[in-house]
């Protein structure tokens, strides 16, 4: 199926995984609009996000978010090819709300539905970006939620977790960590700021190891450690260097985020890393990777941090190939999973 | 006109699709419903499909979207509610809501004497309204303890309907419980805004009577890792 200028599929997304409702629309590849509505300020108080707020928030927020998309992507719904959804994982009730509305815009529309993986979405919205996604490649996927590292043979369909985090998430512990250096939340964002202004090399954090599983990730440690450092000066009556503790505990992350996604390419023999989700917004992680991928060989992808985090776009763009490969639409009574797993 | 109606405030997730005339009076032309559960997600968009083809329409034929707003079990409620927007959304037609307890009384209206209206609300509590003789709502919709709404409603109506009325029986014990027709039916929901999409009345935006808050508390402060 291709859209009217035969320049692939015309596709809306929808994502309600979490706290953002993001509705993108794409024509294949080609990114024509990303709208958002965020829902971060009212859990800000509450230090994480808080699903019954999210939920309500998505409601409130889903039609003039779809209206803005169609509008900065200058199109009608009779350009609509076909809607995409994200159907899991995330947050049970957040999900829902997307689901619910994709159908019945499907079924108003008269148009085919498909229920993505919020997972391989993050991977998939590097095409927005950089073009044609190089198969087979290896995935990270850093976000509040996640840490897991993938092969990804089709995104569409075959994709096989390599290892993920055994306890917090990556973006979990920079929020956290955040919080004990009394910024705010989300904290990824400041922390990255305030570690410019640090000495990564200041404190040796440890870089956490899962015993037989080279490739999953442990950050509990870390934010323990960080936590009792902090602690430790003040109640020594000492200033806590924010600024230095920020930047060694931000190396320590990234430092075991891009040594294993290099080691899962060499192993496996892949010379392309995708790196996705919100903590891919980080420019120490970005740097580092860099880094690294040239020194073997790998050619890196990175979507602009816009893309990184949780965006419609991605949903579409991912529906958008589906759509491309004759990939069978969902049916009707597509449940929201939270747990989704992995093709 | 054809009008698509729904409502998915309790555990029963139901559709119609009715014929408005010019008066506003209603003809049913197609209905379904499900034992949800906590299934509304699944259910809904395939029920409303049914509905549909049971009548031989298409969704382009659909001139207005009429939903129940609960009050009722948020997750389920907003299934409901995101379905009609949307649906009237993609269309270009008119979405009305009406209260889901005004839809279950408007089913008992004929018999005679008011009426309290009663859904359950979990947490032991109920969601409910009281109806005068006329089937107007002078009290609610709110949320209370089955014992509480029981000694409100004393002396001010003789009749208890809904799954609330079964569930807590003995709240309910000096009241008639009245079994029949338990559950807001989408024909009734359509019955309660033909008068709107008769007249062509503009589009609303569809809240939800959550009548509670959030949960939502604030973590407590941070906890010390290492024992002082
Ligand atoms: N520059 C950054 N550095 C580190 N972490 C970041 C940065 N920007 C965002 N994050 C983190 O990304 C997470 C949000 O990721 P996102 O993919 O949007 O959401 P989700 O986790 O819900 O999928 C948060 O934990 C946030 O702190
Ligand atoms: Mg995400």
């Amino acid at each position: 199926m291709t859209g009217p200028r035969g320049l692939g599929p015309l596709v809306l997304g929808i994502e309600t995984s979490c706290d953002e409702t993001g509705v993108g629309v794409v024509r294949g590849d080609e990114l024509l609009a990303d709208a958002l509505a965020s829902s971060v300020d009212e859990h800000a108080r509450f230090g994480g996000v808080v699903p019954e707020v999210a939920s309500r928030a998505h409601l409130e927020a889903m039609q003039p978010t779809v209206h803005r998309a169609l509008a900065d992507a200058g199109v009608t719904w009779s350009d609509v090819d076909a809607i995409a959804v994200t159907a899991g994982p995330g947050l049970a009730g957040a999900l829902l709300v997307g689901v619910a509305a994709a159908k019945a815009y499907a079924v108003a529309l008269g148009k085919p539905l498909y229920g993505v993986n919020h997972l391989a979405a993050h991977v998939a919205v590097d095409r927005l970006a950089n073009g044609d996604l190089p198969e087979p490649c290896v995935a990270l996927l850093v976000s509040g939620g996640h840490s897991s590292l993938l092969v990804v043979p089709d995104v569409t369909g075959t994709v096989e977790p390599l290892g993920q985090t055994v306890d917090d998430a990556a973006g979990e512990a920079f929020d956290k960590v955040a919080r004990v250096l009394g910024l705010p939340f989300p904290g990824g964002p400041h922390i990255d700021r305030a570690a410019r202004d640090g000495d990564a090399a200041a404190i040796d954090f440890p870089r956490g190891v899962v015993r037989d599983a080279p490739y999953s990730f442990t950050f509990s440690g870390l934010k323990t450690a960080v936590a009792r450092w902090v602690e430790a000066r003040t109640r020594a009556g000492e200033q806590v260097p924010v600024d230095d503790v920020a930047a060694s505990f931000q190396e320590a992350v990234v430092d075991v985020l891009t040594k294993r996604a290099v080691a899962a390419c060499r192993d496996r023999g892949i010379d392309h890393l995708v790196i996705g989700g919100g903590v891919a917004a980080n420019s120490r992680l970005r740097a580092l990777a860099a880094q690294r991928c040239e020194a073997a060989g790998i050619v890196l992808r990175t979507p602009p941090p816009r893309l990184c985090t949780d965006n419609g776009a991605m949903v579409a763009a991912l529906g958008a190939l589906m759509v491309e490969r004759d990939v069978a639409p969902s049916p009707l009574d597509l449940p929201a999973d939270p747990a989704l797993a992995l093709a | 006109m054809l009008l698509l109606a729904l409502d998915s405030s309790t555990p029963r997730v139901t559709v119609a699709l009715v014929d408005v005339a010019a008066d506003a009076t209603v003809r049913v032309l197609a209905e379904h419903a499900d034992d949800a559960g906590n299934r509304h997600g699944e259910l809904l968009a395939p029920a409303i499909q049914r509905v549909l083809a049971t009548a031989g329409a298409a969704p382009t034929d659909l001139r207005a979207v009429g939903c129940g707003l609960g009050p009722g079990p948020f997750t389920g409620l907003r299934v409901g509610i995101v379905t009609a927007a949307s649906i009237a959304d993609g269309l270009g037609v008119p979405a009305y809501g009406v209260c889901s307890l005004d839809a279950l009384a408007l089913a008992h209206r004929e018999q005679p004497g008011g009426l309290l209206v009663v859904t359950d609300a979990r947490r032991k509590q109920v969601y409910w309204a009281r109806y005068d003789e006329e089937g107007r709502r002078v009290d609610g919709p709110e949320v209370s303890a089955p014992d509480d709404v029981a000694a409100a409603a004393r002396g001010h109506v003789d009749r208890v309907v809904g799954p609330g009325a079964t569930q807590w029986s003995d709240a309910f014990a000096g009241f008639a419980i009245d079994e029949s027709d338990p559950w807001p039916q989408a024909n009734m929901v359509a019955r309660l805004v033909a008068p709107r999409a008769a007249a062509q009345a503009p589009t609303e935006q569809l809240t939800p009577m959550y009548l509670r808050r959030p949960d939502a508390r604030p973590p407590t402060s941070l906890k010390a890792v290492t024992p002082r």
